[in-house]
C-alpha cells in the first residue's frame, strides 16, 4: 500500500503531444509568420546595436548618467557598463539587450493600445483584469514550455517568452493611468467638444504619461529578468554564460557573469526612472 | 448673442435602469426622496424642477451639498442626461441634440468653470486656454492671438509660458476663466468657481466677475453653496434642497418674501447691506422712450401712466437722458431728440447700497442704473433701498 496503484496511472502527455501537433496543424501559417516577423526585427536590431563602437555606449550612458542625475550617477553608470565590456562580456550582452528590446518594443505595440482599449470598454475589462492576473502570479519558467512547444529552441522562442512575460505591467500600468486621470480634467476636455480621439490623444494619454513610462520601466525590468531564463531554451547573450558556467560548475565565471547581469539591470533601471521621473516633475499633482 | 434657458419639468435620477424606472413614477407623489431612495436605491438628484434663465443673465444657484446643483448645470452641457423633461435652450431642446450637433453646441455656444480648475497639468497657461480652438482646428495663429486676448482679459498677461503648477489657486481659476472664455460663448457656466479658494481672492474674483459681465452679452449661470456669494452676485436665485427648487427670485424677493422657513434660515445670517448690490434692488423702468419716439403719443403715455418722467434710450439701450412730462407739454417740437436732459445722477448697478444711499436720499426721483456699456439696465429709489434693508 505504500505505491500509488499502477493501474490507476493516466498520462495526459500524450493528449497534450497531440493537441499540440493539432495546432500547429492548423495555424502553422501564423507561427510562420511570427517567426518570420521576430527574426527580421532581430536581424534589424541586431544590425543597429552590433553597428554601434563600445564606446559610444560608453558615453552615451555616463552622458543619460549625468543628465538625469549628476556627474557620480553619469560616471557609476558608465563604469558599471565599462566593467561588462572588461569582463569580455561585450558581444553576449549585445544579444541581450537585442532581445530585450525587441520585447519591449513589441509589447509597446500590443501593451499600449490593450491597456487603452481595456480602460475604455467595461466587458474587454472584465476579461483582461483575471487574464492578467493570472500571469503576474505564474512564474517565468511556465512561459517557456508553450514557446518550445510552438516555436521549438532558439531566439524566436526566447523572444516570444520574453515578450508575454514582460507585457503584463504595461497593460496594466496604462490601463491604471487612463482610468486614474483626474475626472475634472476629463469632463473640461468633454465639456469643450473633443472629439474621444482628442480626448485619448490630448488629454487621457499625455496625463498619464508618467504612469506608463513606470510600466515600460517595469516591462523592461520584466524582460531582464525573462532573458535570463530564456537562454535555457537556446538565447545566447548573458545568461547562457551563466548557464555554461553552471554546467561546467565554474564558478568564477558564473559570478562574473552574474554580477553583468546585474550591472546592466542597474543601468536600465535607473536610466528609465530618470525619464519617468522628468515628466513627473512637469506634471503637478493637484492641478 | 446670450442664451434664453427653458427648464421644463426636468428630473435626473442617477442608478441601474431597471431601478430608474421604478423610482420615475415616484417622483410625482410627496415621498421624500430619501424614502425613494430607501425603495428603490436610485439616487433623485434633480426633482420636478421648473425655471427659466433670461438671456444675459447672471442667474445664481446655491444649495447644500448634495443638493442637486452640479447635476443641473452639467445637464445644461449635456454632461448628465434627462431622466425626463426637458431643457430648451433658444428653442432647441437639449434631448433632441445628436452626438455631432452637442459637439458643436459645446464647442462654439456653451463652456464651463470648474470647482478644482480642471486644467491640462502638461500644458502651459497659454496652451491650456488655446485647448478649446485647437480641438476645433483653428489655426496656430489666429488661436494664439484669441488666447492670448482672454488671458489678457483675466489679468493674467504675463503668465503665459507658466505651468498650472507654479500658480495660485486664484491664478489657476483664472486660466480656467480665460479657457472659458476664449470660444466667446453665450452661455458660460460656472460650478462652485471660488470655492477651493481663499476669502480676499475669492472676493476679487467676484468683482471681477461682475466687471467681465457687465462689458459682454452673455448668460452666466454660477452655482455657489455660500449664500453671501449667491446674493453678492445674483441677479436671481434659485435655492435648491434635497433635488427640488424651493425659491427662484431676485435679492430682494428673497429677503421680502421668504418661501419658508428653510429659506428664512438660509438667509439669516446674510448681511444685506454688505453684500446687497443696486443690481438685486432695482426695478425695470416703468416705461423707456426712444429718441424718434413722438412727443404727443409719448405724453400721452405718460399721463395715462400717471408718470411724470421717463428715460430715453437709443435703440441699442444706451442711456440718453430723461424727459419730463411738463417739457412735453410745453414744448411744440416735433422730435424727442431736443427734449433729452442729460442727466449726471446715474449709479452703476454693481454698486453697493450702503455706497450710494446718500446719493439718493438727495435725489427728488428714481435713478437711472447704468451698466459698464452705460445701457440701462433698471432704476432705483431711496424707498427701494429702504424697503429691502428695513426688515
Ligand atoms: N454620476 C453620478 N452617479 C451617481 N450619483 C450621483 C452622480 N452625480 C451626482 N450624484 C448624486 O446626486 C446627488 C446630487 O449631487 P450633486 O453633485 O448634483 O450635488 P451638489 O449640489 O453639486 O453638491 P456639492 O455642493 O457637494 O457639489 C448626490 O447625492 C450625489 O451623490
Ligand atoms: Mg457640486
Amino acid at each position: 500500500m505504500l505505491h500509488y496503484p499502477e493501474q490507476f496511472i493516466f498520462e495526459i502527455s500524450g493528449i497534450i503531444d497531440r493537441f499540440v501537433d493539432w495546432i500547429l496543424d492548423t495555424f502553422g501559417g501564423l507561427f510562420d509568420v511570427i517567426t518570420t516577423v521576430v527574426l527580421a526585427l532581430f536581424n534589424g536590431f541586431d544590425f543597429v546595436l552590433s553597428a554601434i563602437p563600445w564606446w559610444i555606449y560608453i558615453i552615451a550612458v555616463a552622458y543619460l548618467g549625468f543628465k538625469l542625475y549628476s556627474y557620480l550617477g553619469g560616471l557609476i553608470l558608465a563604469t558599471m557598463l565599462f566593467l561588462i565590456a572588461m569582463f569580455g562580456l561585450w558581444d553576449p550582452m549585445i544579444y541581450t539587450l537585442v532581445i530585450i528590446f525587441i520585447s519591449v518594443f513589441v509589447s509597446l505595440i500590443i501593451g499600449i493600445p490593450s491597456g487603452i482599449i481595456m480602460a475604455k470598454s467595461k466587458p474587454i475589462e472584465s476579461i483582461f483584469k483575471p487574464i492578467l492576473d493570472g500571469m503576474q502570479t505564474m512564474p517565468s519558467f511556465v512561459y517557456l514550455i508553450p514557446a518550445i512547444m510552438l516555436f521549438g529552441i532558439g531566439r524566436v522562442p526566447a523572444v516570444v517568452a520574453t515578450t508575454i512575460y514582460a507585457v503584463p505591467p504595461l497593460i496594466r500600468l496604462t490601463y491604471l493611468g487612463i482610468t486614474n486621470v483626474n475626472k475634472e480634467v476629463v469632463e473640461a476636455g468633454k465639456s469643450f467638444g473633443s472629439t474621444p480621439a482628442q480626448m485619448l490623444f490630448k488629454i487621457e494619454i499625455p496625463q498619464s504619461i508618467s504612469t506608463i513610462m513606470t510600466g515600460i520601466n517595469q516591462t523592461t525590468m520584466m524582460a531582464m529578468a525573462m532573458v535570463v531564463i530564456a537562454s535555457m531554451i537556446g538565447a545566447e547573450g548573458i545568461g547562457d554564460e551563466v548557464l555554461i558556467s553552471i554546467r561546467r560548475l565554474e564558478v568564477g565565471r558564473g559570478f562574473q557573469a552574474g554580477l553583468a547581469i546585474v550591472f546592466l539591470a542597474i543601468i536600465l533601471d535607473r536610466i528609465l526612472q530618470g525619464f519617468a521621473s522628468k515628466f513627473n516633475r512637469t506634471e503637478g499633482l493637484d492641478v | 448673442m446670450s442664451k434664453h434657458i427653458k427648464v421644463e419639468n426636468l428630473s435626473v435620477i442617477f442608478g441601474k435602469p431597471s431601478q430608474v424606472e421604478q423610482a420615475k413614477s415616484m417622483l410625482d407623489t410627496d415621498m421624500h426622496v430619501s424614502e425613494i431612495m430607501e425603495k428603490t436605491g436610485v439616487t433623485v438628484a434633480n426633482r420636478n424642477v421648473n425655471f427659466e434663465i433670461y438671456p444675459d443673465e447672471l442667474f445664481v444657484i446655491v444649495g447644500l451639498s448634495g443638493s442637486g446643483k452640479s447635476t443641473f448645470i452639467r445637464t445644461l452641457n449635456g454632461l448628465n442626461k434627462p431622466t425626463r423633461g426637458d431643457i430648451i435652450i433658444d428653442g432647441e431642446n437639449i434631448n433632441d441634440m445628436d452626438n455631432m450637433r452637442l459637439r458643436t453646441f459645446r464647442r462654439k455656444e456653451v463652456s464651463m468653470v470648474f470647482q478644482h480648475f480642471g486644467l491640462l497639468s502638461h500644458r502651459n497657461v497659454l496652451e491650456n486656454v488655446e485647448y478649446p480652438l485647437e480641438i476645433q482646428h483653428v489655426d496656430k495663429k489666429e488661436r494664439t492671438e484669441k488666447a492670448l486676448e482672454a488671458i489678457k482679459q483675466v489679468g493674467l498677461d504675463g503668465w503665459e509660458h507658466h505651468m498650472p503648477s507654479q500658480l495660485s489657486g486664484g491664478m489657476k481659476q483664472r486660466v480656467g476663466l480665460a479657457r472659458a472664455l476664449v470660444n466667446n460663448p453665450e452661455l458660460l457656466l460656472m460650478d462652485e468657481p471660488y470655492s477651493a479658494l481663499d476669502p480676499l481672492i475669492r472676493r476679487d474674483m467676484q468683482n471681477e466677475l461682475l466687471n467681465l459681465d457687465d462689458s459682454f452679452d452673455r448668460t452666466i449661470v454660477f452655482i455657489t453653496h455660500d449664500m453671501n456669494e449667491a446674493f453678492r452676485l445674483g441677479e436671481r436665485i434659485a435655492l435648491m434642497r434635497d433635488a427640488e427648487v424651493v425659491q427662484i427670485g431676485t435679492p430682494k424677493d428673497f429677503f421680502e418674501n421668504p418661501a419658508n422657513d428653510y429659506v428664512r434660515d438660509f438667509i439669516a445670517d446674510v448681511d444685506k447691506t454688505r453684500i446687497l448690490k443696486v443690481r438685486s434692488v432695482m426695478r425695470k423702468p416703468s416705461y423707456t422712450a426712444l429718441p424718434s419716439d413722438h412727443p404727443k403719443t409719448l405724453l400721452e403715455k405718460l399721463e395715462s401712466g400717471n408718470l411724470e418722467f421717463c428715460y430715453v434710450t437709443d435703440d441699442d439701450n444706451k442711456f440718453l437722458g430723461y424727459v419730463t412730462t411738463e417739457q412735453l407739454k410745453r414744448s411744440k417740437a416735433k422730435s424727442l431728440e431736443r427734449l433729452v436732459t442729460e442727466d449726471n445722477t446715474v449709479i452703476n448697478r454693481n454698486a453697493y447700497l450702503k455706497d450710494i444711499w446718500k446719493n439718493l436720499s438727495d435725489a427728488t426721483f428714481e435713478v437711472a442704473v447704468l451698466d459698464g456699456k452705460k445701457r440701462l439696465r433698471g432704476v432705483i429709489s431711496n424707498d427701494d433701498i429702504i424697503n429691502v434693508l428695513a426688515d
